[in-house]
């Protein structure tokens, strides 16, 4: 066989016809080997007596979910249960990019600073938690970090109504009262009187060369238009404090260990890789372009926003998109700690009805999605970058 | 053309290990000359592994009865320790010839699961475990109380339907291992604990102080845990359900680990005589020897033997339900002959 890049001559030679005919058989031999596998499959299925099909999605589950975003009780279906999971598993990775991308800039930059102990800090982090299973650290957090905490008859009360115990994290739940609908349509007025100005500014600068401080003039306006509505719209919102009462903490909004833990561990280990990332960007720009752009008596923020940050982030962007991949299927693992994610729910159903392949094909396809739609955002962000070099 | 070759051959051993699935399992557990039989993860009395590494347990000794009734060896196991959501996939994938792993009996798993129930080895019922300074002597006080449960049990199930018909809210913490739910709860996580009864039991005396620990008194559900097979092949669901007949009746028929020997020889009771091969051949029925439950009682003794052996001599559990029927106990084998 000969796969060389050749242009395509006109008419039948013996190379071509012999190229064509066994990549043919290639093809076809994949195919078979395809059907073969899903006929016996299906023949394996009917000859156990196993069931087939999606039609169980439509049946009561019957099984607790003790952390939910969406109402959810045990008479739903097997289909609502797993959406609760992949909502679950949604709020998680996407909590856990948002802060892992934080603490990894700051992490990527300290690696490169010149503060020689903010330097070693940061080296030791990223090596300590690269060099740990995620899983390892995720026990260590759940089992050993968070399990230390008081029970919550003795939970330690940061402030008023703010407590943290063995069962989770526990803060006033916002109550909008009257008036509240008012108070929105006032403070997003607000917001976009705030970025009006904004944008103003910036072509008011561009036009007369003139500086004029948009970002902060425009959070002042959104900042004191807020706080007036809501004063003369009668503080329309109000708390609900969480209250020990029985067993636990009851009323309020509550962070769950579970939940807590695998957060702060996909975190802290994903931004040792996404500071790696940084640090690999902003090393990747030529140290004489700092120097020029200082010489030329431009400012240290301007260098790091219009130099430095534009070339970094083609190098840092890529490589970073792999993470977030890494970061959606290492979520998985919340099985381990007793987080209700896609995987755990999935897996009970398993337990409950057998029904594998169909479990097994909706996980593929869930983090195929997921997966591909960050790929998909990123590849866009990267394309811009790209597009400053010109 | 090596490439396609190679594509070929993948594509033959496909479909011959396609049809190897379907052979009896008898065959395949003779010619391995091992069993390959599914315990669980750990839990003390039924299947858990002692200081020397050998597992131990009444589910262990039901997977050492089958070897020596099959292979004449009660050593010949290969035990593969299952999470709950594993063992019915690992019976109808064929990953292990049987369970012996306290899994209950569902019309589900029977019916719709591609396995097959044999005969009930332990009857059991699900229970509550809390800590004793909680201050509570019923499980229907335990409304907004958390609960530590495993995934892909039949457990997980009864706890959502007792909180729906009690009316109480209960918070499950679900986990994928029975130790981390168990550890889970140890370190406060939970108020309680649920599982089936005996495990409860066995779970409290690994604490390092059980009597900080109390047992509700109500049991939930009926959980009937009995050894799992593969669908489909007869011959081998007969096999080990009629060893576990055997054992239970050496009991009803007194015969001992030491005394089977001097039985087989000696005994002038045709039940026993039938039982131990010494007149008629029983092991034919099922394509085993005629020696079957003579090697099978020699490995492990008969089903009293077993219980006192590893559940109440170690966890201190009482006969209850799995006395035998003369004794006001709902164990009942099948007559062998």
């Amino acid at each position: 066989m000969s796969f060389t890049k050749r242009t395509a001559k006109p008419g039948f030679s013996v190379q071509n016809i012999g190229s064509a005919l066994s990549q043919a058989v290639v093809l076809t031999v994949v195919l078979g080997i395809v059907y073969v596998l899903f006929t016996n499959t299906q023949e394996n299925l009917a000859l156990r007596g196993i069931e087939s099909g999606f039609e169980f999605l439509d049946h009561e589950a019957g099984l607790p979910i003790g952390d939910s975003l969406i109402e959810y009780n045990p008479t739903r279906s097997y289909g609502y249960a797993f959406l609760v999971g992949i909502l679950n598993t949604l709020f998680v990775s996407f909590l856990a990019v948002v802060f892992a991308t934080i603490l990894g800039v700051f992490v990527g930059i300290a690696r490169v600073s010149h503060n020689w102990l903010l330097a070693k800090v940061a080296a030791i982090y990223v090596e300590t938690l690269r060099n740990l299973p995620l899983l390892l650290t995720l026990f260590f957090i759940y089992s050993v970090v968070l399990a230390a905490l008081p029970h919550p008859r003795a939970a330690i009360e940061l402030v008023e109504g703010v407590y943290l115990s063995k069962r989770g994290f526990y803060l006033p739940r916002p109550m909008a009262e009257a008036g509240f609908s008012i108070f929105l349509t006032a403070a997003l007025a607000a917001l976009a009187l705030g970025l009006g100005f904004w944008r103003w500014a910036v072509t008011y600068k561009m036009r007369t060369g003139r500086p004029m401080p948009g970002f902060w003039g425009g959070l002042g306006i959104f900042v004191i238009l807020t706080g007036l509505a809501y004063l003369a719209t009668g503080r329309p919102i109000s708390s609900e404090l969480p209250v020990y009462a029985g067993f636990n903490f009851k009323g309020g909004l509550a962070m769950k260990p579970e939940f807590a833990s695998l957060l702060i561990g996909l975190v802290l280990y994903t931004a040792a890789y996404i500071g790696e990332n940084v640090r690999s960007g902003i090393q990747s720009v030529q140290a004489g372009q700092i120097e020029a752009a200082n010489a030329l008596g431009v400012s240290n923020a301007v260098v790091t926003r219009k130099v430095l940050l534009p070339q970094a982030l083609r190098v840092t962007i890529p490589a970073t998109t792999n993470d977030y991949a890494s970061l959606v299927k290492n979520s998985s693992l919340a099985v381990a700690i007793g987080y209700p994610d896609m995987v755990s729910i999935g897996g009970t159903i398993i337990g409950q009805n057998g029904q594998a392949v169909e479990i097994i094909g909706m996980w593929m396809a869930v983090y195929l999605t997921i997966n591909l739609i960050i790929s998909l955002g990123m590849n866009y962000l990267n394309a811009r970058v790209l597009h400053v070099e010109r | 053309m090596h490439k396609i070759m190679k594509l070929g051959t993948i594509a033959a051993t496909a479909m011959v290990a396609a049809g190897a699935v379907s052979a009896g399992t008898l065959e395949k557990v003779r010619e391995a000359g091992e069993l390959a039989c599914g315990v669980s993860e750990g839990v003390p009395g039924f299947s858990n592994p002692n200081s020397d590494g050998v597992w131990v347990g009444l589910d262990a000794d039901f997977c050492r009865a089958v070897a020596a009734a099959v292979l004449g060896d009660a050593n010949a196991v290969r035990y593969v320790p299952l999470a709950s959501k594993q063992k019915v996939l690992a019976v109808s994938s064929g990953q292990v010839d049987m369970t012996s792993r306290t899994t209950t009996w569902t019309m589900k798993r029977d019916s719709a699961e591609g396995v097959d129930f044999t005969a009930v080895v332990y009857y059991d019922g699900q229970g509550f475990m809390v800590s004793a300074e909680a201050g509570i002597n019923s499980a229907k006080e335990m409304d907004g109380a958390t609960v530590c449960v495993t995934t892909g049990t039949t457990t997980e199930l009864n706890l959502a339907d007792f909180g729906r018909a009690n009316n109480l809210s209960l918070e499950p913490v679900v986990f994928e291992g029975k130790r981390e739910a168990v550890d889970a709860y140890a370190s406060g996580r939970c108020d309680a604990l649920t599982t089936d009864m005996s495990q409860l039991a066995a779970f409290r005396t690994s604490f390092a102080d059980p009597s900080a620990h109390k047992i509700l008194p109500e049991v939930i559900s009926k959980e009937p845990l009995a050894p799992l097979v593969a669908h489909g092949d007869n011959q081998w669901k007969d096999i080990v359900t009629w060893v576990v007949y055997g054992i239970i009746t050496a009991e009803e028929l007194g015969v001992t680990q030491a005394n089977v020997a001097d039985m087989a020889a000696n005994s002038a009771d045709p039940s026993v005589q039938r039982m131990l091969g010494s007149s008629g051949d029983t092991g034919g029925f099922i394509g085993l020897s005629s020696t079957w439950m003579l090697d099978a009682i020699s490995a492990v003794g008969n089903y009293g033997e077993i219980y006192e052996r590893n559940l109440t001599e170690t966890l201190g559990l009482e006969r209850g339900l799995n006395a035998q029927w003369k004794d006001g106990g709902i164990l009942y084998a099948m007559p062998i002959r």
